[in-house]
């Protein structure tokens, strides 16, 4: 069994966001790139599976859409533990250009069990998982929160509103997880950094494929009021303020 | 050329989410001169379905099949888009929570139809199609255009009020016209969450963090959560040591909630924390630190111990509620 994991290279949570050009563009300067978190939860699971010789996983890839710029962080992926990878070269423009492009790499190369983050920390869109399992007409689950393989066939646990189910598709699918899949991301240690050097990222070419949205422009949240501190030797006060003038209770 | 929503249903009855993007796409119909129709599918009463038109949608597809219980994205997907193309529908309007993010991205790419997902404004402009969405875990918010004919949005929870519109809405019942084959999500077994208040649901939600010290003080929190009719949540932390249950995790990668109130008690508010909750329309934060990064956040705070301060908030809300 392959699995495919899809990766996108995003700042880290520390970030302190800024933009460039007219507010169209993230100011990059002294950013820490990293992983997805969700899509390195993922990977991490996939890497679970595969160290289980029962589930019957026999390779872990990573696949990500972007410039060379984002090896460092493909190279993290290799360095926790995949195998190889393959790189769109192509600037991510996009949530469908970016399922368009790894539609082909699924395609191509014919993976079984296809995971994706639920979202990515920048932006937020829940989006290409759901689109990529549309392109390649196959199942998907979404909110996935456990993920095991019997008998050959995935079993999952899915987070419905009031609820959980436990849930099984055919291969091929595309499975789109959130937090529980793994319970910490797995860190590179000195080996798995080491063997990532000679790991290959493959690269290939983009197809053709439109982008449906472009962002005009980000905004900034208007800064907020300095918090208005209630005596602490008074707290019921909080609780008329609460109720009477900002009527939340 | 009606506007789309695709409504939800728990139990026969439609969650408090169906009002929500029936309101919504109903605005954005006064915008585009047109109408909304509602779509439902699962078993609704006709007097259920009713309600759908006071806020707003004047056609009602109360759409039948019985593989229609269990949630399947690709058999949702396409039964949602062959109505689209029905109506001749240039926006559906679905929800952002996980059924919408289920099925939203599939629709998107059957119509070929630009997302804008999580959107938590009326659309800036018509013309380009452009919607308003929070980006960089809320760090910013995006004018997002969407080029295509069609577009697909699905609506941030808490974010657009209901709206009542007398209205009289016409109900046709219709047979679930998706390729039997395309239902594979087999579901072996389902748990429900009974009794508790939906985290995702609340509009007040308590939560506490590692300054709460233990898990034995916990009952303030809960005593709180539950004279406030609301849900209690927790830090990443407390979940981790099993203080509290998983579930309650609310932070970047647990819940992502957007409360009416949200009160932080012991908890110091990392970026990974608030970027679970900086969708909270208000923000009070307990913490004897006063230094700790979640006054930044709140509205309202007091620096103090929380085991002191709780119950004296406790006896408050008791004294109103008389």
């Amino acid at each position: 069994m392959k699995i495919l994991v899809c990766i996108s290279n995003v700042p880290d949570t520390t970030t302190r966001v800024k933009f460039v050009e007219g507010n169209t563009k993230l100011d990059t300067t002294g950013v820490q790139w990293v992983i997805n978190p969700w899509d390195e939860l993922a990977l991490t699971r996939a890497l679970e599976l595969k160290d289980d010789a029962s589930t019957g996983v026999k390779t872990v890839t990573v696949a990500h859409v972007g410039p060379a710029s984002s090896e460092p962080t493909i190279r993290k992926a290799l360095a926790i533990g995949a195998d190889d990878a393959i790189r769109v070269n192509a600037d991510p423009s996009d949530a469908y250009y970016v399922a368009a492009q790894l539609a082909e790499v699924v395609k191509k190369e014919q993976f079984d069990l296809i995971l994706c983050g639920i979202e990515s920390s920048d932006f937020n869109g829940s989006t290409v998982g759901g689109m990529l399992s549309e392109f390649l007409g196959i199942p998907s689950v979404s909110a996935v929160s456990s993920l095991k393989i019997e008998g050959g066939r995935p079993v999952m646990t899915r987070e419905i509103d009031g609820g959980k189910e436990s849930v099984t598709v055919p291969l091929p699918f595309v499975g789109i997880v959130q937090k529980g899949i793994a319970k910490e991301p797995r860190i590179a240690a000195m080996r798995g950094i080491m063997l990532a050097r000679s790991k290959q990222i493959k690269t290939s070419e983009p197809v053709a494929s439109d982008s449906l949205t472009q962002v005009e422009v980000f905004e900034k949240p208007s800064p907020r009021a300095a918090c208005k501190f209630v005596d602490p030797e008074n707290p019921g006060m909080l609780i008329g303020i609460l109720q009477n003038e900002v009527k939340v209770i | 050329m009606s506007v789309l929503v695709f409504t939800e249903n728990w139990d026969g009855k439609f969650k408090k989410l169906s009002y929500e993007l029936v309101s919504y796409a109903s605005a954005i119909a006064g915008m585009m001169g047109t109408t909304v129709t509602a779509v439902s599918a699962g078993q609704v009463t006709d007097d259920e379905l009713k309600e759908l038109g006071k806020y707003g949608a004047s056609k009602i597809l109360n759409v039948r099949g019985e593989k229609l219980g269990r949630l399947d994205n690709q058999a949702f997907a396409s039964l949602v888009s062959e109505i689209a193309l029905k109506e001749g529908s240039k926006v559906i309007v679905l929800s952002n929570n996980n059924t919408g993010k289920a099925i939203a991205p599939r629709v998107a790419v059957r119509l070929k139809a630009g997302l804008g997902a999580g959107v938590s404004k009326l659309p800036l402009s018509l013309n380009p199609f452009t919607v308003y969405k929070k980006a960089y875990s809320g760090n910013a918010y995006a004018h997002l255009v969407i080029k295509s004919d069609i577009r697909v949005l699905t609506l941030a929870q808490n974010s657009f009020d209901i709206v009542s519109t007398p209205d009289n809405a016409v109900i046709e019942s219709i047979d679930a016209s998706v390729d039997g084959s395309l239902f594979r999500t087999e579901v072996t077994d389902v748990q429900k969450q009974t009794g508790k208040i939906l985290l995702t649901d609340a509009d007040i939600v308590v939560s506490g963090g590692r300054g709460m010290k233990s898990p034995d003080n916990w009952g303030p929190i809960v005593e709180l959560a539950s004279l406030l009719g609301g849900a209690t949540a927790c830090s990443r932390p407390v979940s981790d040591e099993g203080w509290r249950p998983h579930d309650e995790h609310t932070g970047q990668t647990g819940k992502i909630i957007a409360p009416n109130l949200y009160i932080a008690v012991g908890i110091s508010g990392a970026t990974q924390h608030l970027a679970g909750i900086s969708s909270s329309k208000y923000i009070v934060a307990i913490n004897s630190d006063k230094d700790a990064p979640i006054f930044e956040a709140a509205q309202y705070g007091i620096v103090g111990d929380a085991m002191k301060v709780l119950p004296k908030l406790i006896d408050a809300v008791k004294e109103i509620r008389k």
